[in-house]
Order: C-alpha cells, then structure tokens, then sequence
C-alpha cells in the first residue's frame, strides 16, 4: 500500500496508452523526497513517458500521479523543474534572454536569479550569441538552468547528458548531487548510467512500461529481461 | 507567479523580438500581398466605378490568404524545441499565450494592411465616397476576427501532421460570415452607402468568436 503522505511522488497503477500502444502498463511507485534517482531502461521502455506524466505534459489514461500530495499537476507546478531531450529554449534569443522570458512565467522579475543558475551550469551570463548558435551541450547546460530557474522542489530530467562531453556531464552531475544534497527530488531518465554511480540514490530500471526493479547499485536487477533478446 | 496581463506583456514582447529577428512572418505577408495586387492589376483593368465594387473582395480575400501565412508561423516557432511544453509546465495561464498570440498576429497583420492599403489605393485608383474613418474600423473588426480563429485554428492544428493544410481547411468555412460582413461593409463605404448593419455584425461575430475561443484554449493547447 502506498502512502501518499509520506512520499513525495506517488504513482498508483499508472497506464498510458497511445491510441493501441500502451506505453506505461501499471506503473507503482513511490518516491521520497531529497533523493536522486536514474531511471534506466532500453529505448521504448517507458521512461520518457513516465517523465512526462509526472510533469503534467501527458495525462493518464488510467491510474493516479500525486505529487507532494496533489493529484492536479497545477496545483504544484511551481515546485517542478521539468527538461526534456530538446532544449525547450527559442534559438533566436541569448541564454539570458530566454531565461528572463521563462523566469517572468513563474513571477520571477530578478535578472539576478537568472545569472545565478546560468552561472551554476557553468556558463556565461553575457553571452549574447543566440542559443541557436550554442553547441549541443552548452545547449544542454543552458536547457538545464531553465529547469532550476524556479528554484523547484522536484526536478525531471530527460536525457540531461546527452551529446554533452565527460568534463561537463560531470560537473552537471556534480550539481545535481549539491542540489539533492539541499533536499530537492531528482528524477534523470538517461542511457548514460555510469555518470550517475555514486550520485544517484536509487536505479530504478523500467521495461515494457513497467518498473521491473530498484536497486542501489549500478546493477541491473535479476528479475529483469533482457529486452535486446 | 505574475499577473495574466504581466505574461501576457512578456510573451508578446517576446514574439515581436523574435518576429523582428526572423522576419518569417512578416516577409512572406508582403511578397504574398504584393503578388496579389500585383497579378490582379495586370489581370483586370477596372473603371474608379467598378473597382468600387471589386475592392473590398479583392482587399480581403488577399488578406485573409496573408495572415494565413503569419498564423502558421506562430506556432510553428513554438514547436521547435518543443518550447511549448516549457510553457505547458509552468504557472502561467493558458490564455496569456492565446491573447498575446492573437495580439502579435494582429500587429503583424496589421502592419501589413498599413502598408499595403496605399498600393490598393494606388493600383485601383480607389476613392471612398463615404465616410473614410468608417473603413479604419472595418479594418480593425476584421483583422480581430481574422486573426482571433486563425490563431486559435493554428493552435488546433498544430499537433495534425499537414498543419499548413489543415488551418485553411479550418479557418475559411468559419470566416465566411466575417468576410461577408467586412466585404460589405467595405463596399457600402467605398460607394457612400450605409454599413451599419454589417460593422455590427462584424463586432458581434469578434465578442462571440473571442469568448469562445477562450474558453476553450486551455483545451486545445493540453490537447495529446
């Protein structure tokens, strides 16, 4: 039996169904808070999905999310950080530009907010190239101070590694591990594991669209196939 | 979070940046236009008489089909990057985007009118013989109809695969009655008759087509 009160995500029988597909098939989980967890699975296993459905972006076709205890995503979407595989940033307009613009959505007048987490992704504030210009893992980075502009209690990450080179998938993973360390909730749905071992709290490994195990290692669980078969 | 009107503000801002750095919408407008009383000219050779009666067809139509190319870019700049999403999970109001959406397409299209108007003018040797502000309000009702469904259509649209295909295919059958009201009306003023009954009905189509437009975007932008 869940506890809703007690955790700071819950998902209860959790299906999503594209017209026939159904790419999440019962999903049950429950997550507390100020940890770290990597969702890890073959492509097509439903963590995309998943990520979404927790950030509002799909609804259920059956089941229940609550977060931080409410069912109705608006309720809490200020405490959430959402960034997915594209940038969700306009190329015609600077990192700072575009920050300003996301921060206003959330009541965010200070430009010194904006500086502050463009800073902590490790990029500069008076850059005032167009993010279309940006190299896929500036972009990244820059996708990803969007993300922590709010200053959320949750933050959903999708793929936050990808095409970003070692020296600086390590130093976002570096940041995550401080921001989890102030006692926010991390979800980070990527194919790179092995930045996350000794970040990451628990592993949680999807498949088929359901969770098939949870583990504190980077090890893949027993009870789990092996899709590629 | 900011009030409505706060984001509102911000995202319209934010549109004309972008629109002033592109120029995507507001280029092809032009040269759409353009085209148009271009072809027409040499197509027909109209007397001051008969361009009366042809002009407010002409005028509209030709704007109707522009604005349709601006609709299109506003949300296609949204797609890209998926940016919309980034809005979808904030606290902001869905119909902040929609209001400030329509807001910039009507500047946009707009802009177009203003600029090209004098060329009509030019071109079909049009003089009105009754009241000339009449026709800034005709213009100002039927560009708010014109780009309150268009804008609300795009959004529709946005996630069918032939987007480009399907805003007119949306958009035309519902302007119909707008487009008679704003041909008419520009008729009747070009040649000194009364258009008061069809400034009335253009005003009502844009307080009924607004309201519901409204009610149902939040709809329409969580739509899968």
């Amino acid at each position: 039996m869940i506890d809703t009160k007690t955790s700071t995500i819950s998902v209860t029988n959790l299906i999503k169904q594209f017209g026939r597909f159904a790419a999440l098939r019962g999903v049950t989980a429950e997550f507390s808070g100020g940890k770290l967890y990597a969702i890890l699975g073959d492509n097509g296993a439903g963590k995309t999905t998943l990520l979404r459905t927790l950030a509002g972006l799909n609804q259920p076709s059956s089941g229940e999310v609550s977060i931080l205890g409410s069912s109705k995503f608006h309720d809490i979407c200020q405490q959430v950080g959402y960034m997915a595989h594209p940038s969700l940033l306009y190329d015609e307009m600077s990192g700072m530009e575009n920050l300003e613009y996301f921060a206003r959505l959330y009541g965010i007048a200070s430009r010194t907010r904006c500086e502050e987490v463009i800073r902590a992704v490790g990029l500069d504030p008076d850059l005032i190239r167009p993010v279309g210009q940006y190299s896929q893992g500036m972009r990244q980075r820059m996708s990803l101070a969007r993300a922590l502009l709010n200053d959320p209690k949750i933050l959903l990450l999708d793929e936050p590694f990808s095409n970003v080179d070692l020296h600086s998938a390590t130093g976002m993973v570096q940041l995550l591990a401080r921001t989890r360390d102030e006692g926010k909730t991390i979800f980070i749905v990527t194919h790179q594991a092995s930045l996350l071992e000794g970040a990451a709290d628990e592993f949680v490994w999807m498949e088929f669209g359901k969770i098939v195990g949870r583990t504190r290692e980077l090890k893949r669980p027993e009870t789990a196939g092996d899709s590629t078969k | 979070m900011s009030p409505p009107t706060g984001i509102t503000r911000v995202t319209l801002l934010k549109d004309l940046r972008l629109e002033w750095r592109s120029k995507d919408a507001i280029n092809s407008m032009l040269f759409f236009s353009l085209l148009v009383v271009v072809v027409f000219s040499f197509s027909f050779d109209p007397s001051a008489e008969e361009s009366r009666q042809i002009a407010g067809g002409l005028v509209w139509v030709a704007f109707l089909f522009a604005a349709v190319v601006a609709l299109n870019q506003t949300w296609a700049r949204e797609l890209r990057n998926q940016v919309l999403d980034a809005y979808r999970v904030s606290p902001a109001p869905p119909n902040s985007l929609f209001i400030a959406k329509t807001l910039g397409n009507f500047i946009f299209v707009s802009v177009l009118e203003t600029l090209m108007t004098p060329l009509f003018i030019v071109f079909y040797r049009l003089r009105a013989l009754g009241p000339a502000w009449q026709l800034l309000l005709v213009a100002v009702l039927g560009t708010w109809a014109l780009v309150i469904n268009g804008t609300f259509f795009a959004a529709m649209s946005l996630r069918t695969r032939s987007r480009e295909i399907m805003l007119p295919l949306l958009l035309f059958p519902i302007s119909i009655p707008a487009l008679l009201a704003m041909v008419q009306a520009t008729t009747a003023i070009l040649n000194g008759e009364g258009a008061r009954f069809w400034i009335v009905l253009l005003a009502t189509y844009d307080l009924v087509f607004t309201t519901v437009c409204l009610l149902l975007f939040e709809t329409v932008l969580n739509a899968e």
